[in-house]
């Protein structure tokens, strides 16, 4: 089973909490997580409505997986319509939250309605209540935390939480769990703190068992888990470089965007790599890096501990930041530093420590904050409107002053938590907002690796890496090599990761594992887990109609064709030098062939043949 | 050479298997006067509930473990200890030399007094004897009524409220467990106990017990208060079985005054467990401290140094774990603070959630807990390894629930670079 | 020669792998409240130490037990409950003064490491060997042991 089959139901209208069998034909269908909640997601509310009204709701759910022994099975996703786009949002976050979740004995909870006061979530095994949060507002995520801990004296509570930002409205406000694992994008904690949701906290002591051949899992999971281990991306690279190993390789292969994407290739880049975090600094002799750590039950550990240096300016008088914690990501790294033109790895670990402090997605952060600086060097936006603060290009007491602007939400702050859709509207530049679906950009240019112009185009939630990191195949070689310049065969080559990803995501798994894993290592360990067909054939069905069902609920939100776009700087503006010199993206070819692909019309519609085939 | 040891309870059992692995060829002998093999009275409640039958309460295999440990157990009163010839009479006359003597003879429960208290509906739990009157009396719906709310009482609540009585707590104190608890962790466990449906009067004291109709017996209260009782129960304090030692000149107090090699005024006679007045770690003063982890830690210290093989020790830490019908508490050391002492407490009433901790400068003195199972020993840990919480001590001032990372932090390497 | 686990919390990556073996051997399910070993977080440090039992010789849960359901394994060492004799009366839990003896509300009785029965399952689970079960008498375990046992007073009675 590995299903705990319980849905937790909170209406906060009404202030009610209702447990509801999990609809196990759905399950069979939708696996879990983010197929599953995106299908209650789909089936509850209206995709035209308001994702900020009552009427959207909010699903935090795990994955069959999720809080057993399978490598990296500690995942949960934050599902609802986003603020930001207006499409789908599914937001994956890992540390520990989505397990004990689990462990409670809860698959996912669904939040409905609106709170006419804060509130938080207490889950304690089949215990749940709603509590008042009047004196939780205004706290960050990390006053929250503790004041949570210390209020239920436990020390193994699990607490996931909105930061001020959510509670400002900024469009792009995380879901912070474990003071710094998120689900960041697409302000999925945006529409928390719209419900007056502050936070939810769970303690799970039930366990999770049931599971359908417990010893074929085992043996399965022990399999995997050695497969990560052989593996020199899983077993060595991101132990102990993180993803932020990246920074230098993508740079090297002219891939690496920066000054919201004006240029390809990043003179700073070494200063922010994953190189120069290990680098012993002159004030006290400790690197950037303090340890690697790992998320929930993941034998990769590609997380990074970090520390700012005490001296730094930014944290001079700050003794609160002087400890150790989430450090550098690489598309953080890249949205912080490249994009916006700074090479000071301080600065941007300040930085990163605020995104998880107050709950903000870094990339969307960094890169309206790039947009803003390319519209001050133009001069559409002036100090007039940053209260005096010279925003360009490079400037790092600048960045780090609009930073803190933008979490007191004062100052420029507010214009910079509008997004750089709506900000570049708002200054009448909205083609230099680097977005799909308002939704902005991670770290690899569509010009350099072909593959990841039509991910960008088509992610069901707006631009994102996480939909089908073809970078894996065109740069990494994974499983197989692809010329990233190519956009032949990447149609079908995005089809196949969209899919996988789909599925690997809806089981609780973290992506992470298809450096090294396919899907013939990971279809045994669902199979063993859970009741129905989960064959390598089955899983790969999933998938694609997880994937087909994200984009029926975007086309009845309104998406069309039309928007599976990326800006004109990409499609026009070929790359200057180095490496990839004289590419744009060549998505207008590669789009076509793949709606051909995928089984729907010219114009991205999901044809009846399709819903069909797919039991849709 | 000859070691005997005078009771057969935890210090005793202890002491026995401690000076056998000291002490191979030895002549060791454990004299007792209960009628059932050596037992232990924090079985009791475990008893009363039926999670284990009689023999669940014994503290070893009867049968095999004390003649494979080749010791002797005698089941006898001992009458009368005679220092100067080194001998004990027991009760059929006879009599036994030793070398060595350990008075590990514990204590026995004592009555306040109340009118009333002899008649055969009033019981003191304590033996295993008691423990079977009470099951008798303590029938389903029939009305029972305790009288102190102190370790022993509490410990038997559950088991009274499992065999479905209509419990009342009469407590003179202002708190339950007023000399393990202060007044918040006191009051969580009176409020809880009134959850499960337990009478709790605090400050308040019974006046007497009348015989009434039937088999039932009436109870006044000193609030004015009358209840009827099939039952009543009396836990209100144990004293030192002493009475043995009259006449031998051995020094007394509320316990056999003993040394930091738990040695009395006479080099040949030790004291262990509840009839020892031995060193408290925390005072360093002389106290008869009554509890299991004492009465074992005594009855090892002892045998060590009748041996020949001990050290002074440092004196034993008071702490107690209770189990109040469900709702586990314990406390640590000076629990209640010292002069000039910081604390750091979190409480919330509404989860039954409560600790405490007393500190004297760096280091953790005392600690007190209600809710909490987890790791709770490491108070003992902190308290007795007396570490310097340095920057720890912060941490738990603001947050003293972690107990265990401080005690980690500060005893572990943590592999820094 | 005994083995004893080794711990070595510098390369902890706080994955919990070693939680799930543990409650997985001892419940059958992946349950980490009710492991019996226990991954510490020192976030502002940056830590993860991963604690269990030590098998210390002092055994103060052993000698402190009322009802003798506390044995050692003759071919690990381990200190070992016996569901059968404890009465879960938590004396041992407030006695072992490295708080590695707990009681389990769900079962009433007490709950510690008992080395598997000489196949640890957190050191088999462990994918950065921070937890390995070797041949030492002498393992860092046993110095973090000996570090932490020999400020307590009442264990220096036993060293004649």
């Amino acid at each position: 089973m590995s299903w705990t089959r319980k849905i937790l139901r909170v209406n906060l209208s009404k202030g009610s909490c209702t447990s509801e069998p999990l609809n196990m034909e759905w399950a069979k269908q939708y696996l879990g997580q983010r197929g599953l909640a995106s299908k209650y997601l789909s089936e509850e509310i209206d995709p035209k409505c308001d994702a900020l009204g009552p009427d959207n709701k909010l699903i935090m759910a795990t994955g069959p997986l999720t809080g057993t022994m399978a490598s990296t099975a500690g995942r949960y996703s934050v599902i609802c319509k986003s603020p930001l786009t207006g499409a789908i949002a599914c937001s994956n976050s890992g540390g520990f939250l989505g397990a004990e979740l689990k462990f409670a004995g809860w698959d996912m909870i669904i939040f409905e309605g609106k709170s006419e006061k804060p509130v938080y979530l207490l889950v304690q095994d089949d215990k749940v209540e709603l509590r008042d949060a009047s004196h939780l507002w205004g706290k960050t995520v990390w006053e929250t935390d503790d004041i949570l801990h210390q209020t239920h004296q436990d020390p193994q509570l699990r607490v996931a939480c909105v930061g001020r930002t959510a509670e400002n409205g900024c469009l792009y406000a995380a879901i912070v769990n474990d003071k710094h694992r998120a689900a960041g994008r697409s302000g999925v904690g945006t529409v928390m703190a719209s419900k007056n949701l502050k936070a939810v906290a769970v303690r799970g002591t039930q366990g999770v068992g049931n599971l359908e051949d417990a010893k074929t899992f085992m043996a399965a999971v022990d399999a995997g888990k050695g497969v990560l281990a052989e593996n020199a991306v899983t077993g060595q690279g991101l132990p102990a470089y993180g993803t932020q190993v990246l920074m230098n390789v993508i740079n090297g292969v002219g891939a690496l965007p920066a000054r919201n994407m004006r240029d390809v290739g990043f003179e700073g880049a070494e200063n922010i790599s994953a190189e120069a975090m290990a680098e012993p600094r002159a004030s006290d002799g400790k690197p950037n890096l303090t340890t690697n750590a790992g998320c929930f039950s993941c034998t990769i550990a590609c997380g990074r501990i970090s520390t700012v240096d005490k001296t730094h300016f930014s944290v001079k008088d700050k003794p609160q930041y002087h400890g150790a914690s989430g450090g550098l990501e690489y598309e953080a790294a890249w949205a912080l530093g490249a994009d916006t033109g700074i090479d000071d790895l301080d600065a941007l670990t300040y930085v990163n420590f605020l995104c998880n402090e107050d709950g903000f997605d870094p990339i969307t952060y960094g890169a309206t904050v790039a947009a803003a600086m390319e519209m001050f060097e133009e001069g559409v936006i002036t100090t007039k409107e940053t209260g005096g603060i010279e925003l360009k290009f490079g400037n790092t007491e600048a960045f780090v002053a609009v930073t803190e602007a933008l979490v007191a939400n004062e100052g420029f702050g507010p214009d910079l938590a509008l997004g750089s859709k709506r900000l570049c509207e708002k200054y009448g530049r909205p083609e230099l907002s680097m977005t799909v679906k308002g939704q902005e950009f991670p770290a690899y240019d569509p010009r350099g690796i072909q593959g990841m112009g039509l991910t960008y185009a088509t992610s069901n939630r707006g631009a994102c890496h996480l939909r089908s990191y073809t970078v894996s195949s065109e740069v990494l070689g994974l499983p197989i090599k692809t010329e990233m310049g190519d956009a032949e065969g990447k149609p079908e080559l995005v089809k196949a990761f969209q899919d996988v990803t789909a599925l690997v995501d809806s089981a609780g798994l973290c992506i992470f594992t298809t450096f090294a894993w396919g899907m013939d290592n990971i279809a045994p360990q669902i199979d063993a887990a859970c009741e129905g067909d989960w064959s390598v054939e089955g899983c790969m069905e999933a998938g694609e109609r997880i994937w087909n069902m994200e984009r029926m609920f975007n086309t009845a939100a309104g998406f069309t064709g039309k928007d599976d776009n990326l800006p004109p700087r990409l499609m026009k503006e070929a790359i200057k030098s180095g490496p990839t010199e004289g590419q744009v993206s060549r998505l207008d070819e590669m789009l076509p062939q793949y709606y051909q692909i995928r089984g729907w019309t010219e114009d991205g519609t999901v044809t009846k043949e399709t819903q069909q085939r797919l039991s849709l | 050479m000859k070691h005997l040891i005078i009771g057969a309870g935890p210090a005793g059992v202890i002491a026995a298997e401690t000076l056998r692995k000291s002490d191979p060829d030895a002549e060791i002998a454990i004299i007792g006067d209960e009628p059932e093999p050596p037992y232990s009275r924090m079985a009791i409640p475990y008893y009363l509930i039926e999670n284990v039958d009689e023999s669940g309460t014994y503290l070893r295999d009867p049968k095999a473990h004390f003649k494979a440990q080749n010791i002797e157990v005698v089941q006898q009163r001992v009458d009368k200890v005679d220092t100067g010839k080194k001998n004990v009479t027991l009760a059929d006359g006879k009599t036994r030399d030793f070398d060595k003597l350990l008075i590990a003879t514990g204590s026995h429960p004592i009555s306040p007094p109340i009118p009333g208290l002899d008649l055969p509906q009033v019981h003191s739990c304590w033996t295993l004897e008691d423990a079977r009157n009470i099951a008798r009396l303590a029938q389903s719906g029939s009305n029972v009524v305790l009288i102190g709310a102190g370790f022993i009482g509490c410990i038997i609540l559950e088991a009274l409220v499992k065999r479905g009585v209509n419990l009342t707590v009469i407590e003179t104190g202002n708190r339950m467990v007023p000399r393990m608890l202060d007044d918040k962790a006191g009051g969580l466990l009176e409020s809880w106990c009134k959850q499960q449906g337990i009478g709790v009067h605090t400050s308040c004291s019974v006046e007497s017990v009348t015989a009434a109709d039937g088999d039932q017996v009436e109870v006044a209260l000193s609030d004015g208060g009358n209840l009827s009782a099939a039952l009543v129960i009396t836990a209100t304090g144990v004293k030192a079985n002493l009475d043995l030692l009259d006449g031998t000149g051995i020094d007394t107090d509320f316990g056999v005054l003993v040394n930091k090699r738990m040695q009395s005024s006479d080099e040949n006679v030790y004291a262990a467990g509840d009839v020892a007045q031995g060193v408290d770690f925390s005072t360093g003063n002389q106290e008869v401290q009554a509890i299991q982890p004492t009465a074992t830690d005594h009855g090892r210290i002892a045998a060590l140094n009748m041996a020949g093989k001990g050290d002074e020790h440092q004196g034993t830490l008071n702490m107690n774990v209770l189990d109040t019908v469900g709702l586990v508490s314990c406390s640590f050391g000076l629990w209640m603070g010292v002069d000039g002492g910081d604390s750091a407490e979190l409480y919330n009433a509404d989860e039954y959630q409560y600790i405490n901790l007393q500190f004297d400068g760096e280091t953790l003195v005392g600690a007190s807990s209600v809710g909490k199972t987890q790791h709770i020993g490491v108070l003992r840990g902190l308290i007795e390894s007396r570490i310097e919480l340095g920057d720890w001590k912060q941490k738990l001032m603001a947050d003293p629930t972690l107990i265990m990372d401080a005690y980690i932090a500060c005893t572990q390497e943590l592999g820094y670079a | 020669m005994q083995k004893s686990l080794h711990i070595d919390p510098g390369k902890c990556t706080g994955c919990l792998q070693c939680e799930m073996a543990c409650s997985y051997e001892h419940t059958g399910t992946f349950n980490p409240s009710r492991s019996f070993i226990k991954v510490f977080t020192f976030h502002d440090e940056g830590r993860f130490a991963p604690y269990t039992c030590t098998q210390c010789d002092e055994a103060w849960c052993m000698r402190a037990c009322p009802v003798d359901a506390i044995s050692i394994d003759a071919s690990t060492g381990a200190k070992v409950v016996s569901d059968d004799k404890c009465v879960g009366c938590k004396v041992c839990t407030i006695a072992c003064p490295f708080g590695t003896i707990n009681y389990a509300q769900t079962t009433g009785k007490v709950v510690k490491c008992d080395l598997c029965g000489g196949d640890p399952q957190c050191a088999a689970a462990c994918p950065t060997d921070a937890i390995t079960y070797i041949d030492a008498d002498w393992t860092g375990y046993d110095r973090m042991m000996a570090s932490a046992a020999k400020s307590l007073p009442s264990a220096e009675t036993t060293a004649g």
